[in-house]
């Protein structure tokens, strides 16, 4: 026998792929199971990059809608829908065919298929139907999730679709119920919006993008007045039924009676399940709790200390990128290394126009916490880089602690806000103070330079936006 | 008639102490001097025990609180009567529901002479042991209040620092890779926090990844054990020496007069003699009666022999002090021996007792052995280990004869005493056993 630890990775999203080069690159013996042909996950095949291409086609026809005002006026935009969706299985194809190749690269058995837990240590593998067992020495579930559902819509189908049927693009409806307005309705929201579809969202609280601060939300909430029909804020369906000519819906609550009833499609996007049952988890002694996330441990591993578990079966917050990073600390601790999943900051985008995007301490969480804090927030109207976009309704703000000037949060609304995130998930991550981030010289003429401005405007010393300090 | 019972003033250093056990329940018939609880303090476990006789009403405390000297802990009724069923007790809670922490062992011999299976103890599975009480109310620190980049927090993780301990330096209090870095430094300077940073469980592996593991909550004794030696071991640079006495005489000595110190309530075993020898050597060999004041640059003789005699409890070794062993006879010091073991092992001994000690007796001879290397205890400079005589033939002037050898260890600091010293010194404690009248040589 070798020295060399053989290791599993149930699911080959960006938690299980990361995870897997990892485990490879750090020297181990690795198989990556999937049902894909390729690794990629709901991310690459029905999530993240399918959603982000469609969203740049949608950014594209309201961009040009909006040139009007500036001199250049476009006919309406005709849209092949054969060729968009092409276009974005090709997005996905191409992105899904390089990680095999980087599988392949790295010497790592890729394997078309299923696994279950036998024991600890034993997985049975379903792959081109035949069933055989394979035995680990560690195991990493990164099996994700699923969208959820709600008891008065348990099964989706073509006509009620979650958000998988939505982005396979079958065809622009001319009316369509979104139901959830967090960031995966709002997202599929705005491309069939773009694309010409009638967009209702129905959401049960007082708010869109629910646990965002509000202050953020407030720019998104203008914008899509003019771009959806309606939205129904404290709004519940209370029925969905599928007939011959569409899908009826009652709602009940605030906006019960002015809603309509009948829609070609409605989009279920309530949230997602981890996809914790059905891997004969219980021949192992890992825990699922009641929420059904599998409970781990600050290095992910599992109450099997044989077996790992990263990403959104690990819980929330549900995002690729954090999936990566706890894949690759799972993968080091295998490997022996001293790595801990703790991270101070985890940046979150929400992928409408304008984009909203935060991370780090909210202003919401930190009133929770009963935190001191001082809050900056500067006005995207004094930045000369957004007036050339004409993108002035964007805010850029950062949460400080009120003892030591370190950037706690921060949080941005407006054109190219997930860009722009990672500067603050760098300066809460290395600890520094918005002193530090004023003295830092930004680019002009850049979005970016709000950044820097916020952190002057805590002193009372933005240059473009005159706010004295309080005496 | 209700009355108080408090935690009695047990020495003068200490304040408080934690409730380890609670040894009676309300309704329990109480003798005068009867165990009430069991406190642990610093320094040692103790007794506390009951001012009057009559009936337990009332249990104010709970195993693993905090309670200060003078606090009521517990009422009592000194009319009262034991009831079959008492019925405050239910409002009360229900103390004996926890099952002590502590492992009951059979009181063991002072200076057993046979072999008695004093192995570690197990430690019991089922025992919760109750939590002790928070000392700080600060919720645990998020990591974003840890003001520390990614990569000097996977430094501390590597270097085995709680990173929550560390100062930064840096704006904001930020810490920097110098900060974790000086913090080890000042870590391995500062001895008493050595063990701490040693049982950090970062730097230990996972042992789960092998087989099925349990976690036992050290005791405080066994803490303080752990801080003690991991203190004396970093700071003296210790040697051992070893020699051998013939006690043959020493042994027909204690077989004739056993009966007599008996009699005064003592025990007559070679410990007891070696109390007096030791004595003897350290009056003779001042230095090894000593501490080293490093920052002072000067070696600090003490007029007084006080010798710790290192008890094997079922808590872990402790070293009570018996006090002027210079000035004291066999016969009182076999006394005080066994007085002193004992009350250690029953957990009376006051943490006043374990202080002042200027040498220490290790002797493992009851277990068996050949030899040891015993660690000195800091601030003290010399140890002496002692280990199961042996039988040997020798030749006597043409006759064989069988003789008692008595194994000495000798572990002492080489920054106050050099190898000859040491060698000078045992061999005059091994002749004076031999014959003792080398003692009175120079008196």
């Amino acid at each position: 026998m070798s020295d060399t630890k053989k290791v599993a990775v149930i699911g080959a999203g960006p938690g299980g792929y990361a995870a897997a080069f990892m485990a490879a690159d750090l020297g181990m013996s690795v198989t990556l199971i999937d049902p894909e042909v390729n690794p990629g996950g709901v991310c690459l095949y029905y999530g993240c990059i399918p959603s982000k291409a469609l969203l740049h086609v949608a950014g594209l026809i309201n961009e040009s809608a909006e040139a009007k005002n500036w001199g250049v006026t476009f006919t309406k935009p005709k849209v092949n829908l054969d060729k968009l969706r092409s276009w974005k299985n090709d997005v996905v194809l191409k992105l899904t065919g390089g990680l095999g190749q980087l599988s392949k690269q790295r010497k790592l058995t890729y394997i078309k298929g299923t696994a279950t837990f036998v024991d600890n240590t034993t997985l049975e593998i379903t792959s081109g139907g035949k069933k055989t067992n394979h035995q680990f020495d560690n195991i990493i579930l990164a099996t994700g999730s699923r969208p959820a559902t709600i008891p008065i819509a348990q099964k989706f189908t073509s006509r009620i679709m979650d958000s998988t049927r939505s982005l396979a693009l079958k065809d622009i409806p001319n009316k369509l119920l979104v139901i959830g307005g967090g960031y995966i309705g709002l997202e599929m929201g705005t491309i069939y919006a773009s694309l010409g579809s009638k967009v209702t969202v129905v959401e049960m609280t007082d708010g869109l993008l629910p646990g965002a601060d509000r202050d953020l939300v407030k720019v998104l909430s203008k914008r899509v007045e003019n771009l959806f029909e309606a939205v129904l804020l404290e709004t519940k369906v209370s029925d969905i039924k599928e007939q011959k000519n569409g899908v009826k819906v009652e709602f009940e609550g605030k906006h019960a009676k002015n809603a309509g009833k009948l829609y070609d499609r409605v989009l279920l996007a309530v949230g997602r399940t981890p996809n914790s049952t059905g891997l004969g988890l219980e021949n192992t002694k890992v825990k699922i709790n009641d929420r059904g996330f599998v409970q781990v441990d600050e290095q992910r591993r599992t109450d099997e200390p044989n077996i790992f578990a990263i990403g959104d079966v690990t819980g929330e917050p549900m995002l690729a990128h954090k999936a990566t990073h706890e894949g690759r600390v799972a993968a080091s601790v295998i490997a022996g290394k001293t790595a801990a999943y703790e991270p101070k900051a985890i940046p979150a985008i929400v992928f409408t126009d304008p984009e909203i995007a935060w991370c780090g301490l909210t202003e919401v969480q930190a009133k929770k916490e009963n935190r001191t804090i001082k809050v900056a927030r500067f006005p995207w109207a004094a930045s000369g880089r957004a007036a050339s976009l004409g993108q002035t309704d964007g805010v850029t703000k950062l949460i400080i602690d009120a003892d030591t000037d370190r950037v706690l949060g921060m949080g941005i609304a407006g054109h190219g806000a997930g860009e722009l995130i990672a500067e603050g998930v760098l300066a809460i991550e290395m600890a520094a103070t918005a002193e530090d981030i004023g003295l830092s010289i930004h680019p002009h003429p850049t979005l970016s330079e709000t950044i820097m401005e916020t952190a002057d405007l805590l002193y009372g010393l933005s240059t473009h936006y005159h706010r004295p300090q309080k005496k | 008639m209700i009355k108080d019972i408090k935690i009695p003033d047990i020495g003068e250093k200490v304040e408080s102490g934690q409730v380890v056990d609670i040894l009676v329940k309300v309704g329990d018939a109480v003798q005068l001097d009867q165990g009430i609880l069991e406190m642990e303090t610093d320094k040692a476990v103790v007794e506390i025990p009951a001012e009057d006789s009559g009936v337990i009403t009332e249990i104010l405390v709970k195993e693993g609180q905090v309670v200060k000297i003078g606090e009521v802990v517990a009422r009592i009724d000194t009319e009262g009567k034991q009831q079959a069923a008492a019925p405050a007790e239910e409002a009360k809670p229900k103390t004996e529901d926890i099952p002590p922490p502590r492992v009951e062992t059979p009181p063991v011999k002072e200076e057993a002479r046979k072999p008695e299976p004093v192995m570690e103890q197990p430690v019991q599975k089922s025992a919760p042991i109750p939590k002790p009480a928070p000392k700080d109310s600060a919720p645990p620190k998020q990591p974003i209040d840890i003001p520390a980049s990614p990569s000097v927090r996977h430094l501390a993780r590597e270097l085995g620092v709680d990173i929550t301990k560390v100062t930064g330096s840096g704006p904001g209090g930020r810490i920097t890779s110098d900060d974790v870095k000086h913090f080890v430094h000042h870590v391995v300077e500062d001895e008493t926090v050595v063990p701490q940073a040693s049982m950090t469980p970062s730097n230990m592996p996972d042992f789960g990844q092998w087989g099925a593991i349990e976690r036992v909550p050290l005791s405080q004794v066994r803490k303080l054990i752990s801080q003690s030696t991991a203190n004396s071991w970093a700071t003296i640079p210790h040697v051992t020496q070893f020699d051998e006495a013939d006690i043959s005489h020493v042994n027909a000595f204690i077989e004739k007069h056993k009966n007599t110190v008996a009699k005064a309530g003592g025990k007559l075993t070679v410990t007891a003699v070696l109390l007096k020898v030791m004595a003897s050597a350290l009056k003779k060999f001042p230095n090894f009666n000593s501490s080293i004041d490093v920052q002072n640059g000067e070696l600090i003789l003490k007029k007084y022999v006080h010798i710790g005699i290192a008890v094997d409890t079922d808590r872990g070794l402790l070293v009570p002090v018996i006090r002027d062993a210079d000035k004291k006879g066999i016969v009182r010091l076999a006394m005080d021996l066994k007085d002193i073991a004992d009350r250690t092992r029953e957990r009376k001994i006051k943490p006043d007792e374990l202080d002042g000690g200027t040498f220490t007796i290790s002797n493992q001879g009851g277990i068996g052995g050949t030899n040891f290397t015993p660690i000195v205890l800091w601030p003290q400079v010399a140890i002496l280990g002692v280990s199961r005589t042996a039988d040997r033939l020798v030749d006597e002037g043409g006759d064989i004869v069988k003789r008692q050898f008595l194994p000495l260890s000798l572990s002492y600091d080489h920054r106050v005493v050099d190898g000859a010293d040491a060698a000078r010194f045992l061999r005059w404690v091994a002749e004076a056993l031999e014959s003792p009248l080398v003692m009175q040589l120079d008196e």
